[in-house]
């Protein structure tokens, strides 16, 4: 199973590598929120898929990395995006730690509606306080450069279409192997005892509120790098970020790849980013026909499309062993 | 004085609407064990095919005093949207609820489209006519009728429910499937019938909701997924499932707001997820709820 993760990511990891040269800037581009999301599901993932918790307020995370970066760079001039990067990880652990010291004493429905209530929460405080947050005009995000780079002979497009979506790639890779390691240490083991019983997990000596507080800190981690991506490449950070419905998003993205699965949530992440690229421009109605996938696949498809991968592999394998 | 009666009043019609849309909510959630992102799309769609049926009404020279019992027919007439989706949702019973939310959430965003498709994108409003009841000054302070006919067929709303479910026989067995699904099976009674009155119900209440507050306010695309988000606070608050507590969660939800605004306008909607947020940490079973599970 190793060997065949490896490579499909090898496989991915080049696929996507070829867009910038093969295909128009546009579809770069369209790519960028795409990597900012699938940083972003791989620590959601660790909380839903792994732990077994359902945040439906996630969004609030992606919203301090897009107002972190905000915040550093357009007020505090802070031009280089690895520092913004590491500060805006470094507030989500810190905004994370609170909360989730409040939150994961709940499991299941409470847990959700505890989440949902603190993303809205912010959300609040966001478009209220006009003077600190810009209300619903939301806070710029400046121009910043990548590993000491100003690409100055760049226009926006151009440098997202070419540096920084490769600077997304090595990100989105490097943020997949932690995260590899992470699910597949002895902690990564103890989450998924604790989400399959965790009475029997707390009497074999699993520390269930430590670990599931860990795991909520490290998903606040990745949502807000992620966040901060999103937030570069529009150049807004604005409050609608922060709505629960964007939460809505992120685990619609989750069940539509698989949550199930490792590389599940990236595979949703890419195809929700296309299909809606997609519907856009053939309809006004694409949220319909995004509600109707939805439905469909929580109702036929609940491993999601890893689940379709899964059993295809499978139906080959019992064919090649026939 | 005649200020704070009228944010007073103000925040109780609120609450009247908002306990309507809540007790759906706590209907659905009691005996189904599902939590309806989509009632706020069935307020909505109340709120739009009220202004379509008074409109048309209107046109058709019926006298204006007519206005809530057509309110009321058109939220009664939407709730025939509540069959086919329970059917829907119907096969995810068995699964976990975070398949269930997330097949409401579909609803939300279907329904987002469908409002768009056939009512448009811009809001609406119907100008004034919940005027036609007259005003009742007191003094300095004047509330339109049609606001205290509101908060009273909310009440009446509160005193039937309750009556129903305490006092008639299918009232016992709808508390009975809450209390326990499995043995009110094993006894003879028919889930599936009760589950699809139940959720019809429950879509009635927030359709009707959606109606009446249609004159006093426009109808637009967001409030749909504005005002599920209230409706959440208040069962949070009241306790999730209790129908008093809908009743008291939303006189607090529709008071605070009605009161924050007069104090510090920023807090409005803060303090209510403040308040949520209390009642989950010290109190996750809501002020008058069953203890969590």
């Amino acid at each position: 199973m190793r060997g065949a993760t490896a490579m499909i990511v090898a496989a991915g990891v080049v696929a996507l590598g070829l867009v910038p040269v093969l295909a128009p800037p546009f579809y770069a581009n369209l790519l960028i929120p795409f990597f900012g999301y699938a940083i972003a599901l791989l620590g959601f993932n660790l909380l839903f898929g792994y732990t077994g918790l359902l945040s439906f307020g996630h969004a609030m995370f992606l919203g301090l990395g897009a107002y972190g970066a905000a915040v550093m760079a357009g007020e505090n001039g802070i031009k280089s995006f690895e520092v913004v990067l590491l500060g805006v990880a470094l507030a989500g652990a810190l905004v994370a730690l609170p909360i989730g010291l409040l939150c994961v004493r709940f499991i299941g429905i409470f847990f959700g509606m505890l989440t949902l209530a603190f993303g809205m929460l912010t959300h609040a405080i966001l478009f209220k306080f006009y003077h600190l947050t810009g209300g619903d005009s939301g806070m710029r995000v400046p121009r910043m450069n990548i590993l000491g780079l100003e690409f100055q002979a760049y226009n926006k497009i151009e440098l997202l279409a070419g540096p920084f979506y490769y600077y997304c790639l090595g990100l989105l890779v490097l943020c997949g192997l932690v995260m590899w390691r992470i699910v597949h240490s002895p902690f990564g083991l103890h989450l998924r005892a604790l989400s399959n019983n965790a009475q029997k997990a707390e009497y074999l000596g699993v520390r269930v509120y430590q670990f599931r507080l860990a795991a909520f800190v490290i998903s606040a981690i990745y949502g807000a790098i992620g966040g901060a991506i999103l937030g570069f490449r529009i150049g807004l950070a604005d409050p609608e970020i922060v709505h629960w419905t964007h939460s809505g998003h992120l685990v619609f993205m989750t069940v539509l790849g698989g949550f199930s699965s490792f590389l599940g949530p990236i595979a949703g992440a890419l195809a929700l980013t296309l299909l809606q690229d997609q519907l856009q421009s053939i309809t006004p109605y694409w949220r319909f026909i995004l509600g109707a996938v939805l439905a469909a696949v929580v109702i036929f498809l609940p491993r999601g499309l890893a689940g379709i991968a899964g059993t295809g592999a499978a139906l080959a394998k019992r064919r090649a062993a026939a | 004085m005649s200020l704070i009666a009228n944010l007073l009043l103000g925040g109780i019609f609120h609450a009247a609407v908002l306990f309507l849309v809540a007790a759906g909510l706590q209907l659905v959630f009691g005996v189904q064990k599902i939590v309806n992102l989509a009632c706020g799309s069935f307020y909505a769609l109340g709120a739009y095919f009220g202004i379509t049926l008074v409109t048309l009404a209107m046109n058709f020279g019926l006298p204006a005093w007519l206005l809530l019992p057509i309110l009321l027919v058109a939220g009664v007439l939407m709730a025939a949207v509540g069959p086919p989706i329970e059917r829907l949702l119907r096969t995810v019973y068995d699964r976990d609820e975070s398949f269930q939310l997330l097949l409401t959430f579909a609803l939300v965003l279907m329904f987002q489209d469908v409002l768009r498709l056939v009512w448009g994108a811009n809001p609406q409003s119907l100008n004034n006519v919940h005027l036609v009841y007259g005003k009742l000054t007191w003094g300095d302070l004047s509330v339109p009728v049609y606001n205290l006919l509101v908060i009273a067929a909310a009440g009446a709303t509160a005193f039937f429910i309750s009556l129903f479910l305490r006092r008639t026989n299918y009232g016992r067995l709808l508390r009975a499937t809450a209390e326990n699904r499995a043995m009110a099976e094993a006894l003879g009674v028919n889930v599936r019938s009760v589950y699809a009155v139940v959720f019809t119900l429950g879509t009635m209440l927030g359709t009707v909701g959606g109606a009446l507050v249609v004159p006093t306010s426009a109808a637009s695309l967001d409030m749909a997924i504005e005002f599920v988000i209230e409706a959440f606070a208040v069962v949070v608050i009241g306790g999730l499932g209790s129908m008093p507590g809908a009743l008291v969660g939303a006189l607090l939800v529709g008071l605070i707001r009605a009161a924050s605004l007069v104090v510090y306008p920023e807090f409005e909607i803060l303090a209510i997820y403040v308040i949520v947020i209390a009642v989950l940490l010290f109190r996750p079973s809501g002020l008058l709820g069953k203890a969590a599970t």
